[in-house]
């Protein structure tokens, strides 16, 4: 447990000078905007009042040097201080805090859904391999990788809600129903089907490829023999052998792949009014809500940083071969 | 010259066992030559109005009209160069950076390259699609701001090959021959260790232009392109608010997007095969 715990702090120490590489992007990105940072800082790039600009610019001390506007920028931004949003009316940090459930539930479920069916495919495309089945899915794969997520999801609304009517275009509940209790779940879930499945589309795919790999690979190790020559019947090599061996890859892509989810959220919350982090980003792009852009952006870089830092406990668990020294 | 010749040669023949490649190259220059012929097959604006608004596919018009009566095969046409183009030229700047990079981070070890590998981990851990968008959005929209933000967050993975591949060729012979006749460092790199990584880097690089492609049609749908500038993303952003009435506008360039793509990375694949026969056959 001692070591686990010191591994744990290892890797919080890690995580230190990537937050702050962080920070310090958002910093220079703010000054990079065209005109004025306290403009940018006003939410309304252009149309803001001269008196608020020149509050802001007293506030937030950019008339002076730029170490000194760093260091109280860089003080503001990890206690979470990201602004005040005009636009919106709210803080930043309590507008992301708003959207932030949304998007978890959003990739929580795309998560399952791409690790689940992927692990499912890619056994299947190895345990039949060269057959029809592993071509189709090989195929699938090809083509998952190739299409746009935003025109996946706007087809998937013409084939199941438009054309078929079994699911809801947009947004996250019927609002207007009232519904409570395990309705408002069903609702929910219904709600969810289709940005889910647009969302898992690519990673789905690439589980499978990796899957199928990890377990071709695998097959071939020592280990297996051993397994087959005790006499063990080749449901249960596969199953209790070689599939958690496998597994670890995947594991590993997933916390790898948390970023560009976030970043694949953006265009699929959009495209299915889905309110979370990415339609909030959309929304702050239509105002020139630049701050509130770059608040969201801060905590999508941080929420990656703690994603890969779950990635790390889980491996310890998953793999007890792994050093924690 | 003769040699050159028979490796040219051997490419090709290797190249051509491979089916969908050879397809997919097929595909490339058809492609390319829509792009280079659509000025001259859908001349004027293609931001312009043609005929009545929602025609449906072929018909009069072989991909219909938009809201706006606006011809969505001629933007389609049209859209391909943008796309093609900020593809190549956005690869192109990553790969400079990759190659320079990690080229510097793999040959001269130590400081330098502790240093611009953790430069690069940070990088990878930004969300690139998100922070593509906020670079766009700060430098606001045009062709050279979507080429720099492009560039800006594909360059991360060259770096890490060109590093790896480096780091196992500086210590083999030749380059150590090289070094002891007192060469420069300059020209051990570029006319001897580069040319040995010249395949990994080519078909990564390849594939790489289909995200870019990828990246650049998020981009302009969430309005975020060129606004002079026609393309599928910016096509297909236009048209979901009809998505009820009207779904070809969105469903064609779509499919655009999708075969470039899949061209793309089919090509990549088989270019892969060929310039690394021993993997092929070991795989």
């Amino acid at each position: 447990m001692r070591a686990r715990l010191r591994f744990l702090a290892r890797r919080l120490a890690l995580a230190v000078p990537t937050v702050l590489f962080i920070v310090i992007a958002n910093f220079v990105l703010l000054h990079l905007a065209p005109g004025d940072a306290a403009e940018v800082l006003a939410g309304e790039a252009g149309s803001a009042t001269p008196e608020m600009v020149a509050q802001l610019r007293q506030k937030f001390g950019l008339d002076q040097p730029y170490h000194v506007q760093l260091a109280r920028y860089l003080g503001r931004t990890l206690t979470f201080d990201l602004g005040y949003s005009q636009r919106q009316g709210m803080s930043v940090a309590e507008l992301i805090g708003k959207r932030l459930p949304a998007t978890l539930l959003l990739m929580g479920t795309t998560i399952a859904i791409a690790i689940g069916i992927g692990v499912l495919l890619g056994v299947l495309a190895a345990r039949g391999l060269n057959t029809w089945r592993d071509r189709l899915i090989s195929v699938f794969a090809l083509l998952s990788y190739a299409t746009p997520l935003f025109w996946a999801g706007l087809m998937l609304i013409v084939v199941f809600s438009i054309k078929l009517d079994w699911l809801p275009t947009s947004g996250m509940e019927n609002v207007a129903a009232f519904y409570e209790g395990p309705k408002r779940i069903v609702d929910i879930a219904r709600h969810l089907v289709l940005p889910a499945l647009t969302l898992s589309l690519f990673y789905l795919a690439l589980y499978t490829r990796l899957m199928r790999a990890a377990m071709l690979e695998q097959s071939g190790m020592d280990y297996v023999t051993t397994a087959r020559a005790k006499g063990l019947d080749e449901r249960t090599v596969v199953f209790r052998h070689i599939l958690p061996n496998a597994l670890l890859p995947v594991v590993t892509m997933a916390g790898v792949q948390v970023g560009a989810l976030l970043g694949g959220s953006v265009v699929v919350e959009t495209v299915f009014a889905w309110p979370g982090l990415g339609q909030l980003a959309f929304d702050s792009l239509f105002s020139r809500d630049l701050n509130l852009l770059l608040g969201i952006f801060f905590v999508c870089a941080c929420l990656v940083v703690v994603a890969n830092l779950l990635v790390d406990i889980a491996y310890t668990w998953l793999d007890p071969r792994i050093e924690l020294d | 010259m003769s040699s050159t010749e028979s490796s040219v040669g051997g490419f090709w023949r290797r190249f051509r066992r491979n089916r969908p490649a050879v397809f997919a190259l097929g595909m490339l220059v058809a492609i390319v030559l829509v792009a280079l012929l659509a000025p001259l097959a859908y001349p004027g604006d293609p931001f312009a109005i043609v005929a009545r608004p929602f025609l449906p596919p072929f018909h009069d018009h072989l991909f219909g009209t938009d809201q706006l009566g606006r011809d969505v095969a001629a933007g389609i046409a049209r859209g391909a160069m943008t796309s093609l183009l900020i593809g190549i030229v956005a690869t192109v700047c990553a790969m400079l950076i990759g190659v320079v990079t990690g080229g510097a981070a793999g040959y001269f070890g130590g400081r330098t390259d502790v240093l611009l590998m953790r430069m690069t981990e940070a990088f990878q851990t930004i969300p690139a699609f998100i922070f593509a968008i906020v670079l766009v959005a700060i430098l606001s929209p045009s062709l050279e701001s979507t080429i720099i933000a492009i560039a800006t967050v594909s360059w991360p993975p060259m770096t890490r090959l060109v590093r790896g591949e480096f780091l196992a060729t500086k210590n083999r012979e030749f380059v150590q021959a090289c070094r002891s006749i007192g060469m420069s460092d300059a020209r051990v790199i570029l006319r001897h260790i580069l040319p040995n990584c010249a395949s990994p880097i080519i078909v990564t690089g390849s594939l790489m232009v289909a995200t870019a492609i990828l990246i650049e049609s998020g981009l302009s749908f969430l309005g975020l392109g060129d606004a002079n500038l026609m393309s599928w993303g910016y096509l297909i952003g236009a048209g979901r608010t009809v998505l009820r009435t009207a779904w070809w506008v969105c469903a064609f360039p779509g499919l655009a997007i999708l075969l470039t793509v899949l061209s793309i990375n089919l090509f990549g694949e088989g270019l892969n095969d060929a310039l690394n026969p021993r993997l092929r056959e070991a795989g």
